[in-house]
């Protein structure tokens, strides 16, 4: 199978540094966002910001399979 | 009327539409086996997007994580991160194994195994793996409808009537409509769900506080400690939070009807736009949180986290809603459940007993075996159900920690040609011994870390490890297999 682009893993690296390793920086109480506790908020925000990384990796791996045309 | 006759009419309707909803979904329709399980490989973006969300959002985002949320608290945020991150992941897994799914005609995971690696003790393996796994996954489906359908109810209908009633419905279509049928009834699930969610969500913060915001403070005032890890818990800090959130995420499309459900759609794209939106579906369960939290103040103190939620409901809600909930979440807990069934069912005809019993069989005489077999498993989990009983959440990452187990066979699979056969069997194998052994002499979390992550950990160590091994100092007989394989496969 043709691997993934380089962009296009970084870009899906994005959601995991920012909703699993960054834990520690993020589990906290205050301050409040959108008047929810601190880590809540930025779960939400980023669930919202994650289609937009894909989003990327998405033009990046179309760009990479439409010039060679359907090799089947 | 009264409220418990409103309840149950309203429960009893929307059922009774979802069904009729599967039934309709095949007809007109030849069902052969391909038709039956992989949908003729013709769903597009939209109803692709509804199957995967009504296999994800299940029983278990309904009671689970609000009924966690009220137990444990802030290690429960894990739900959020893992089902987003497992998007991520299929975006790069789903799409080439959809490629390699067309070209050789793969209907079930281990079909996937059994041609990636021409072994075919390796796919028998993993179709029993697979198999056993399920069965927690779809008795906690059945128990969950259980509790739901019998609290909406006002206790009109018993615990076991309505499973059994259940288990009889959903058997019913998946024998006549296949994988169509799950798509389908799954599309009202989907658009009962989000309302349900969505109500509870804002509704029960508002009547109890005046609005999210206050509920908040109210909780933050009253039990700081609960909203942060590890929250009412004594070991599920950070590193439990990282480890179990890798541990999901890379697990959710290795359950065998995940993964089988990316052989349904048209095409590898449609899978990729699929990734970048299902995301935004993750949202709705935010709302399912904050309802799970505002239950931490109004009904404090109940030994099953559970039913937390639902008696909050009961309470808060007039009975003609708490009817809806009541349907709504026996769909979401019947959708699943037919999938699994139905999985199930194809992997034990098509890839254990054909092959190990009667290699003569035809495809139309396999499409038979699996319909009864429907039946069969249908009745072993809910005979499960209504014996046994454990806590949701106990329930799935127990599966969680043995499905895992295949994704180094499966990744390393499609992306790297130097990966043997019998490497992935012996990762598998250790991976799943370490799960078990450190789950059963209740090591899990071990020094803080979930035990499945550690187990998938040993098994990436060992495929990575013994397929080097082969490669160097292995018989060239062997390293000509492996190589010959890698060639016909990529």
């Amino acid at each position: 199978m043709k691997k993934p682009s380089l962009a296009a893993l970084a870009l899906g690296l994005i959601p995991f540094a920012a909703l699993c390793f960054s834990v520690p920086l993020w589990d906290r109480i205050h301050p409040l966002l959108f008047g929810l506790p601190f880590n809540l908020g930025w779960l939400i925000a980023w669930i919202a910001l994650t289609p937009l990384c894909m989003w990327g990796a998405y033009r990046i791996e179309s760009a990479r399979a439409l010039p060679r045309g359907d090799a089947r | 009327m009264t409220p418990a006759a409103v309840c149950l009419s309203t429960i009893i309707a929307i059922v009774a539409v979802g069904t009729t909803v599967g039934f309709l979904a095949g007809a007109h329709r030849r069902m052969d086996l391909e038709q039956w399980t992989v949908g003729g490989r013709r769903f597009g973006v939209l109803l692709m997007f509804l199957l995967m969300s009504g296999e994800v959002y299940t029983t278990f985002a309904f009671l689970g994580a609000s009924g966690w949320a009220y137990s444990r608290g802030g290690p429960t945020l894990y739900v959020l991160a893992y089902l987003t991150l497992a998007y991520v992941v299929s975006f790069f897994i789903l799409p080439p194994l959809w490629e390699v799914g067309r070209r050789y005609g793969m209907q079930t995971q281990s079909d996937f195994f059994g041609v990636r690696y021409g072994n075919r003790y390796l796919a028998g393996f993993v179709c029993i793996v697979g198999i056993v796994c399920f069965l927690p996954y779809l008795q906690l489906q059945i128990t969950g409808l259980g509790l739901i359908v019998s609290i909406a109810s006002f206790g009109g209908i018993g615990r076991t009537t309505a499973m059994t009633v259940a288990v009889a419905l959903l058997v019913a279509f998946v024998c006549a409509s296949g994988v169509r049928a799950v798509a389908w009834v799954s599309v009202v699930k989907d658009v009962l769900m989000l309302i349900a969610a969505l109500a509870i969500g804002i509704g029960i913060p508002l009547v109890h506080f005046g609005g999210i915001g206050p509920m908040f403070a109210a909780l933050i005032a009253a039990r700081p400690a609960h909203l942060t890890m590890p929250g009412a818990t004594a070991h599920l800090g950070h590193g439990w939070y990282i480890s179990t959130v890798l541990l999901t995420s890379l697990g959710v499309y290795m359950w065998p009807h995940a993964f089988g459900a990316s052989f349904t759609a048209k095409s590898g794209d449609t899978l990729r736009r699929n990734a970048v939106v299902m995301p935004l579906y993750s949202l709705s369960l935010a709302f399912i949180f904050f309802a799970g939290f505002a239950t931490v103040l109004i009904a404090p103190g109940m030994s099953n986290g559970d039913l937390a939620l639902l008696s909050v409901v009961r309470r808060s809600f007039p009975p003609w809603f708490l009817g809806f909930v009541g349907g709504a979440g026996a769909l979401t807990a019947m959708v699943p459940a037919a999938v699994f069934i139905l999985t199930a069912a194809t992997l034990f005809a098509k890839n254990l007993y054909r092959p190990l019993f009667s290699p003569t069989l035809s495809d139309a005489q396999v499409a038979r075996l699996a319909r009864a077999m429907v039946v069969a498993i249908g009745l072993i989990s809910l005979t499960l159900a209504v014996f046994t009983s454990s806590t949701l959440v106990s329930l799935l990452l127990t599966g969680y920690a043995g499905v895992t187990q295949f994704f180094p066979g499966v990744v390393l699979g499609l992306y790297w040609k130097r990966v043997s056969a019998a490497a992935v069997f012996a990762g598998l194998v250790a991976g799943l011994a370490s799960a078990v052994s450190l789950m059963v002499s209740d090591h899990d979390p071990l020094f803080g870390v979930s035990a499945g992550f550690l187990a998938l950990c040993v098994n990436f160590v060992i495929v990575v490890g013994g397929s080097l091994f082969a490669l160097t100092l292995g018989a060239e007989e062997g390293r000509e297999r492996t190589a010959r394989l890698a060639a016909a496969f990529h």
